[in-house]
């Protein structure tokens, strides 16, 4: 069975994700046997049926609106975000704006082109599980998720920027090295 | 001048450790080339040419004289002893060692610098007014919003992976000395009448191949909403800015899709959601970063000195060096001077190591260890006492950073060009020094008088050639070089007299050679129209450009002219 990061554990994954045409409607009954990721177009053609279900969840692209998801949150198993390349940051809107704004509190995934070195910025936007390229390693995944200890701004994991949550005193008093310079001279 | 503390340390030395263990799997061959170019661009490192090219911010154009010794130690210890000045107040390496980058961000963090998110599709190093703090048109030092900024955008988990690169600059003067209407996000730090104090919002404004003047959306933003504000502009661009065409990606391309009034709704509808929120600014940390950036300790002098107005008297190299040099400060006695780093023969925007070190002791002795970085390409020493000005003048004659040129036609901005970059069309380096031999008489070149002279290699417009009064961009045609030449361009500063403008291309591309012709039968032409006074750029945008390109066409029977 595959693997996936989930909280900061790596752990076995049965969510099957499905990608086919987006524009397609797809049914209940096509759906394949188990726990799939179905994308946002079918997913909302069938949103009712599949929430009775419970075992079918959806991924945004990052096209999609997240609100229109916003009626069902209260009831979906988790939400996946779709990375169609690394390089491409909509997910990270898409996050946090399930998050902040909607308010979904379940399980956020990061699916598709999800490489380690992304994984300290998808956690702070509020993802909580990494469905990390098969091919790459996920201690190295595991460990970049403390690549740094603090953060400047605020984001979905702390919402409050640094100037907020720290007295931040400065090394030495920067006015005092120019005088004693002038002084010298 | 910003000091780090725990935090600014500890987040710039885990990302040193970062980049060393990404380094390390790449050499490894456990990152591809393909991810590791992301990784490495948001640590300023670019494959070039012939070498690897290490962009470092220098935030707000601000060094002090340790981190300039520091920036000359590297370039003795990890190049060839030299660097250049970018137009983003940044400094760059050409010839770096792949293993030794991570070293040399390593020695950058021990004296509270970086080269964090230099290149990338991310927000760049945040640019101001280089006379920031001394200028006396200012009307609110707009360096601790720079540094607000930095901070804010440094590692912002939401926007490191945007459509394309973001530019942000800064200016709290009358005069525009940042470009601030050619950036992404350009702020205007202003107060009301009645004290209180705010931003204005300038949005998508740019260069490269679609040049666009930016369109304010705000006139006035009270401070503490200045970061939600940019936040909700930035999630506006992440979710909708193109990404399927790298030429169309920039914020502009949106704003001019969308119209500034629509983008600007979209803007006002996200903002809603985060104003007021934890985002906002408090005085409390307004106040803390401000107070890095005290008056020095100034001694109270006259602002006429005998002695200095005696050898102004005497010396007409030193006054004509005063002439251009020299700048107005708003403390009686003190002056800044700029430091030309566009000698003849020198790449614009070069400068040794020897160079470097002898700034940053002069930056002691002539003043209260400060230096700048100006987008043309020179460096500043911004609290010189009148009566040091001669002593001054004559030490950076010899180290060669002392030609009377600044704003003058050889004062060229220009981009490191085909002699380094692996992204550009044209050379742009040897196009300068054909220039600034050709008007090598002073006589002459002080008679043009002020005149913006900007060249890129590329559409990519590193060189600011569409906000030169004369713009050269080097194109590529069939595998060999050529130049399009504009004219009417303007930065916004006093130079243009506060507009901003993009330039006209004035006809058919030449060949290099045929360039130094060019500007002259441009500056014939202008020499012959002009009216008293009038500089080039208001002859262009007196008379229009026909009788500039006519002229050109007329005399250039050397120059094969292609297509443009």
């Amino acid at each position: 069975m595959p693997e996936i990061i989930r909280g900061r554990t790596v752990m076995p994954d049965d969510w099957q994700v499905l990608r086919p045409d987006a524009t397609a409607p797809l049914a209940a009954g096509e759906l394949p046997a188990g726990k799939v990721i179905v994308p946002l177009a079918p997913w909302l053609a069938s949103a009712e049926s599949f929430v009775a279900r419970g075992d079918v969840a959806v991924w945004l692209a990052g096209t999609d609106e997240p609100g229109q998801i916003a009626p069902w949150l209260g009831r979906l198993p988790l939400v996946a975000v779709d990375f169609p390349r690394f390089t491409d940051g909509r997910g990270y809107s898409i996050a946090y704006l399930l998050r902040s704004r909607f308010g979904w509190r379940g399980e956020l995934r990061a699916i598709g082109d999800v490489l380690p070195d992304q994984l300290f910025y998808m956690h702070r936007v509020g993802f909580d599980a990494f469905a990390v390229r098969p091919d790459r390693s996920l201690a190295t995944a595991l460990e970049a998720l403390h690549a740094f200890s603090d953060a400047y701004q605020g984001s979905w994991d702390q919402a409050a920027p640094a100037f907020r949550r720290k007295a931040r005193a400065w090394p030495e008093s920067p006015g005092q090295d120019s005088i004693r310079l002038r002084q010298q001279a | 001048m910003y000091r780090y503390d725990t935090i600014d340390r500890t987040l710039v030395n885990e990302r040193v450790a970062q980049y060393r263990d990404q380094l390390a799997r790449h050499l490894r061959g456990e990152l591809s080339e393909d991810e590791f170019r992301p990784l490495r661009l948001q640590n300023g490192l670019y494959i070039q040419r012939y070498a690897p090219m290490l962009r470092v911010a220098i935030p707000y154009g601000l060094l002090s004289a340790t981190q300039l010794r520091t920036l000359a130690h590297i370039a003795r210890e990890y190049d060839r002893g030299y660097a250049h000045f970018t137009t983003r107040q940044n400094i760059q390496y050409n010839w770096p060692r792949l293993e030794d980058t991570a070293d040399i961000l390593a020695d950058l963090a021990s004296v509270e610098m970086h080269a964090i998110q230099t290149s990338g599709n991310c927000v760049r190093n945040i640019t101001a007014d280089e006379f920031a703090g001394i200028a006396p048109d200012e009307l609110v030092d707009p360096r601790p919003l720079a540094e607000i900024m930095r901070q804010w955008s440094t590692f912002h988990p939401e926007f490191a992976f945007l459509p394309r690169k973001f530019k942000i600059a800064v200016n709290g003067a009358v005069e525009d000395r940042a470009a601030t209407a050619f950036h992404d996000i350009g702020l205007t730090v202003l107060r009301k009448v009645g004290g209180e104090l705010g931003v204005s919002v300038l949005v998508g404004g740019g260069m490269g191949r679609t040049p666009i003047i930016g369109h304010v959306i705000r006139d006035f933003l009270p401070f503490r909403h200045a970061l939600t504000y940019v936040e909700a502009i930035l999630r506006v661009y992440n979710r909708h800015g193109r990404r399927d065409n790298i030429y169309k990606a920039r914020i502009k391309i949106l704003v001019k899709a969308l119209g500034p009034d629509e983008f600007a709704r979209q803007v006002e509808v996200e903002w809603q959601h985060v104003k007021d929120g934890p985002g906002t600014l408090t005085l409390e940390e307004l106040e803390r970063v401000s107070a890095y950036f005290p008056l020095p300790g100034y001694e109270s002098l006259p602002d006429v000195d005998a002695t200095h107005e005696r050898l102004l008297a005497e010396g007409a190299a030193f006054a004509r060096w005063v002439g251009r040099s020299v700048r107005g400060h708003r403390t009686p006695g003190y002056r800044a001077v700029v430091l030309s780093l566009k000698k003849t023969g020198v790449a614009p925007g070069d400068a040794t190591a020897a160079q470097m070190d002898r700034v940053a002791d002069w930056s002691e002795r002539f003043g209260f260890d400060e230096i700048r970085v100006s987008h043309e390409q020179n460096l500043i020493l911004s609290d010189v006492r009148v009566s040091d000005l001669h002593t001054l003048w004559e030490e950076a004659r010899v180290a060669g950073l002392a030609t009377p040129n600044i704003g003058l036609l050889t004062d060229i901005i220009a981009c490191p060009g085909g002699d380094f970059c692996s992204l550009a069309n044209a050379k742009s380096i040897p196009i300068a020094e054909a220039i600034q031999r050709r008007f090598d008489d002073l006589d002459y070149l002080h008679d043009i008088g002020e005149l913006n002279i900007n060249i890129s290699g590329c559409m990519n417009s590193c060189g600011h050639h569409h906000a030169g009064h004369i713009g050269i961009l080097g194109v590529d045609k069939d595998g060999e070089e050529w130049y399009q030449v504009s004219v009417g361009g303007a930065d916004g500063s006093r130079a243009g007299r506060g507009r901003s403008a993009i330039g006209k291309v004035i006809g058919p591309s030449f060949k290099a050679e045929a360039m130094p012709d060019v500007i002259s039968t441009l500056i014939d032409t202008y020499l012959d129209v002009r009216e008293d006074g009038e500089r080039f750029i208001d002859s262009v945008e007196r008379l229009g450009h026909a009788p500039f390109k006519a002229r050109v066409y007329a005399t250039e029977t050397k120059a094969v002219a292609l297509d443009a």
